[in-house]
């Protein structure tokens, strides 16, 4: 018989959802199956995905309060007389970044509602290629069948399973952002940039935080697949880069254990847990009790309970994503996947929404725009942040030669670091450009506040071919650490001091 | 005639006295730069570069009140500088109120201090005083704190503090004067009131201000003045912001308004008068209307006139060596070299005719400037698409055309104006308004789409504009723009 919907799609995080209501403003009959698996410790949440509930929203809010304490401590200077320390309470701010969320979900909701899609909360996983059979959380069981399908399940934070009591006693993000009372003394571990995300504002609120590093800092950024298939160049955060975020967050308060990897995790009497761990430099073993300790490894792909096999869908055998070529479509014709879940993709909320659009676009409105995954901008939201976009160095150097490019840096200092008496040693941009005539601009990177508003707009600029000289040309705004980028002079290659004053 | 020098070393000031005017065959600089402001020391210092005979003169007259300052100019010492960290101030106190939300806790009331800002400011500027004094003399750059004057087509007189005179011959000159603040030509304006050249280093809190004027420095003024807790009154003639986008000049006033600054629109001051003297003191003020003949009266203990600036060009000898002035406005206009009607003699920065009041462009002009005189550099100037931000309460970042400009110049059917509200995420949470962030682009339908005005109101807007400045300069369309993808979530995503 015929299909009951154009359109199903199998996730309601931020590619999903973009997908069913762009289908859906087509005049399509679209379904979305959205279900989260409580995590180990009986975390959930509702409809929205990762971004809204335990990634970017949540991360970014609690940033934000961390900030503020910085604020806090910059406005005596400034002339505000508050009496010093200032204390945080995780709950409230908590209930407040909760709110929020649940306002999303909500809202999200009212949306789907608005624009004709139907909703379900189940779990959903294949029969065939056209059907889908959902389970509710009570059991109770329902058929869906589509022309189209969309997997955009994303993904899950992995647990170290190999180290004993890393499941029982540790959390992941999936709970950090909903726990009732403060992480206490926190350990999360190892290198991503959640995990210094995380690292970064739990130190912010006045927690004793350590971070484990089995090796390189950021090198994580490449376990968030950067990959473009095209190229096959490795988008990895440089060491430079990695090391002024480091740095500056050791300076900030936060405790960093290098090259070294736990072994077991143990709860004591007290309630609080005692962790061991192997130190590869000393050759030594050593422990220390916290009350949280936090997994931030990686996250897997969550295909598990899809039924991928039954339909043929292939996934890679290594990372477990699905494999999906330019215009998003798996192996399986009418089933397509967007967002965390595919292969070789950033791990990005505006590439899945961006993605999930055009599919939409494509598959029901007569477009042949494919997404471009090139030079999509990012940043990491550690205490000092860090945007970029384009290359790294070590991708501009291997991908042309190190003579064929040229590197224009600067340390800076923000204005408004200076009557704060703030630290400014790590406040850096550093641009990659191509050496020959044109000078076009390869990549851009910034370190320094607002570092995401920085680099948004020079992310369109290269979207446009930017060239060095382009850049020379434009007119700075005084004063901002944006302007920064456009005063760029100094050469690597030069080996003059990089450091430039303001005026 | 040529009478017996009596004095040794100062022949040209004998020859001038009896009406001649020496051309010395080598000259004392190879350029002489008046003005030590942003246009004028990056002149400078570039010129040095390549190994030119290079003077300053910079010298600041003191205002009517009796404040002066140091090497710099207005950007460092009584423009961007001490106006961004004052801005910086009053954002640190609305933090202070989102932090509660966020789990701070601290006292209830929150006081702040002017003196202890205005002590920190100034320290911070004396240290960039000090730093361009330090950069001049490595540099090799002569610098002398004295006014300049033309006294003929070669020479100019310096004059210092204490009125001692000295001749200086170049090859060639800048003008970098920069701009002084208006005084309303009322009874009791300069007794009475300040302006923003006193301002940033006033030794007591202004408390109840009344700010005179519309233009960027009173509305950015009156909102750092209310975001440090005082009561701010700002008397507007007729439009906010003229020059300005209006539909955004509007915005940014409403939100001023929601937060506290009171408006008084129509008016202008005829009178100002001391009601009581002291640090501050109460000043009354009459005002008349501009619509007809209501007159008001209203007590404050500091009146701060910002209605305009005047650049500082009809004290410095221009007549003697014929460079021409716009009689009305003061200002020099210039060829697209930044070359006056006078070959030798060039000028930059704000006392241009036509050109932006910015510190940036001033930079920009005088470097490339000096590359084309003494490099054999070809690049001139590119004063089209100069971004620029007002840092006001709410911050208003723009490039290219206010929508008025777009219309009236490409005609209301070939632009397309594309437009949003936006809620910044670290707004959420504190409760603050849901509806006031906006930004827009104007793109010209004729020309693919082509991206020509770019106006976002939000925080941060600064560092939001640079990079968009970067991509029109670049020709950016709207299908590039869309297929650019956002940071998630910051505010420039919009």
């Amino acid at each position: 018989g015929k299909n009951e919907y154009d359109l199903l799609v199998i996730g309601g995080g931020s590619g999903g959802l973009a997908c069913a209501k762009e289908a859906a403003q087509f005049g399509r009959k679209v379904a979305v199956l959205d279900y989260v698996e409580p995590s180990p410790r009986g975390t959930t949440w509702a409809l929205g995905g990762t971004c809204v509930n335990v990634g970017c929203i949540p991360k970014k809010l609690m940033h934000q309060a961390a900030l503020l304490g910085s604020a806090i401590k910059d406005a005596q200077h400034y002339g505000w007389n508050i009496s010093q320390p200032v204390h945080h309470t995780w709950s409230v701010m908590a209930q407040g970044v909760q709110n929020y969320v649940k306002s999303l979900n909500w809202g999200h909701r009212v949306q789907l509602q608005d624009k004709k899609v139907k909703y379900f909360n189940i779990k959903g996983s294949f029969s065939d290629p056209h059907t889908v059979r959902g389970l509710t959380k009570a059991g109770k069981e329902t058929i869906v069948t589509a022309d189209n399908i969309v997997i955009a399940t994303g993904g899950r934070p992995k647990y170290p399973t190999y180290i004993a009591g890393a499941l029982e006693y540790g959390i992941t993000s999936d709970d950090l952002f909903w726990l009732k009372e403060s992480p206490g003394k926190t350990l999360p571990s190892f290198i991503l940039y959640v995990s210094l995300e995380c690292a970064g504002f739990l130190t912010g609120f006045g927690l004793d935080t350590t971070v484990m590093m089995r090796s390189i800092p950021l090198r994580g950024f490449d376990q968030a697949s950067h990959i473009s298939k095209k190229k096959q160049i490795s988008f990895t955060t440089q060491q430079q880069m990695a090391s002024l975020v480091t740095e500056h967050m050791e300076s900030y308060g936060t405790k960093f254990l290098k090259r070294c990897f736990p072994t077991k995790v143990e709860k004591l009497k007290s309630n609080r847990l005692q962790v061991t761990w192997k130190n590869a430099d000393l050759n030594t073993e050593e422990t220390d009790s916290f009350d949280t300790v936090m997994w931030a490894i990686g996250r897997v792909p969550d295909t598990k309970a899809l039924n991928l096999e039954t339909v043929g869908v292939k996934t890679n055998s290594e990372t477990g994503k699905i494999i999906v070529d330019a215009s998003e479509a798996t192996s399986v014709p009418h089933i397509y996947a967007v967002g965390d879940i595919t292969e070789g993709r950033p791990e990005l909320t505006p590439t899945a929404i961006a993605a999930g659009k055009l599919l939409a676009q494509r598959l029901f409105g007569q477009s042949s725009e494919l997404m471009d995954y090139d030079n999509v901008p990012t940043t990491v939201f550690t205490p000092l942040e860090y945007g970029c976009v384009g290359l790294s160095e070590e991708a501009a150097v291997q991908c042309h030669g190190s003579d064929n490019i040229e590197v224009y840096h600067a340390y800076y200092k923000p204005l408004e670091f200076t009557v704060a008496e703030r630290d400014a040693t790590q406040c850096y941009v550093k641009m990659v450009c191509l050496r020959e005539r044109e000078q076009r601009i390869l990549g851009l990177h910034f370190i320094g506040p607002n570092a995401g508003e920085v680099i948004q707009g020079f992310a369109l600029g290269i979207k446009c071919g930017a060239t060095y000289p382009q850049l020379m040309k434009t007119v700075g705004i005084h004063p901002t650490c944006a302007e920064e980028v456009t005063k760029l002079r100094i050469t690597k290659r030069s080996g003059l001091d990089a450091t430039v004053t303001g005026c | 005639s040529v009478q017996a020098q009596k004095e040794e070393d100062n022949p040209e000031k004998t020859m001038e006295v009896n009406g001649l005017t020496p051309v010395p065959d080598s000259y004392d600089y190879d350029l002489i730069v008046i003005g030590g402001g942003s246009g004028g020391l990056a002149a400078a210092k570039e010129a040095a570069k390549y190994e030119k005979k290079v003077m300053v003169l910079d010298f600041v007259t003191p205002t009517p009140q009796g404040s002066s300052w140091g090497l710099g100019g207005t950007c460092v010492n009584v423009g961007c500088i001490p106006k961004k960290l004052m801005h910086q101030a009053a954002l640190l106190g609305q933090a202070l109120q989102d932090s509660r939300k966020f789990g701070w806790q601290f006292t209830e009331e929150v006081k702040h201090s002017w003196m202890t800002m205005t002590e920190s400011v100034q320290n911070y500027i004396g240290s960039l005083n000090w730093g361009y004094r330090v950069a001049l003399r490595d540099t090799k750059v002569t610098y002398e704190n004295a006014y300049g004057e033309f006294v003929g087509p070669h020479t100019i007189k310096a004059t210092n503090k204490k009125g001692i005179e000295k001749l200086y011959t170049a090859e060639r000159f800048i003008i970098a004067t920069g701009e002084r603040p208006r005084y309303l030509g009322i009874p009791g304006d300069k007794e009475y009131c300040i302006s923003s050249d006193d301002l940033f280093s006033l030794p007591y809190c202004p408390g109840k201000t009344l700010v005179v004027g519309a233009s960027y420095v009173a509305l950015e003024c009156a909102g750092f003045l209310a975001g440090l807790g005082l009561d701010v009154t700002v008397m507007v003639r007729s439009i906010l912001l003229r020059g300005f986008d209006q539909d955004m000049a509007n915005k940014i006033g409403e939100y001023m308004k929601e937060h506290g600054v009171n408006f008084i629109r129509e008016f202008v001051p005829i009178k100002v008068e001391q009601v009581e003297e002291g640090t501050p003191g109460i000043l009354k003020v009459t005002a008349k209307s501009t619509m007809g003949d209501q007159i008001i009266e209203g007590e404050y203990n500091t009146v701060l006139l910002a209605i305009g600036r005047d650049p500082c060009t009809r004290k410095i000898g221009l007549d003697k060596v014929g460079v021409n002035i716009n009689e009305k406005t003061g200002k020099i206009p210039v060829n697209d070299e930044e070359q006056t009607n006078v070959p030798h003699i060039y000028a930059v920065g704000d006392i241009l005719q036509g050109k932006l009041e910015l510190t940036p462009v001033a930079i920009q002009a005088g470097r490339l400037l000096v590359r084309r005189l003494y490099a054999g550099a070809t690049t001139k100037c590119d004063y089209v698409n100069v971004p620029t931000t007002v840092f006001t309460p709410l911050e208003y970042g723009a490039c290219g055309y206010s929508e008025e400009t777009a219309v009236e110049k490409f005609g209301q059917e070939n632009i397309e104006v594309y437009h949003s509200h936006f809620w910044p995420l670290e707004w959420t949470v504190p409760s603050r308004d849901n509806n006031k962030c906006y930004a827009k682009i104007i793109c010209n339908i004729q020309d693919n789409e082509r991206v020509i005005g770019f106006h976002v109101l939000g925080p941060n807007a600064g560092e939001v504009t640079q990079g968009f400045a970067a991509a029109i300069k670049c020709g950016l369309t709207k299908e590039q723009l869309d297929s650019t993808i956002g940071i998630h979530p910051v505010c420039a995503e919009v």
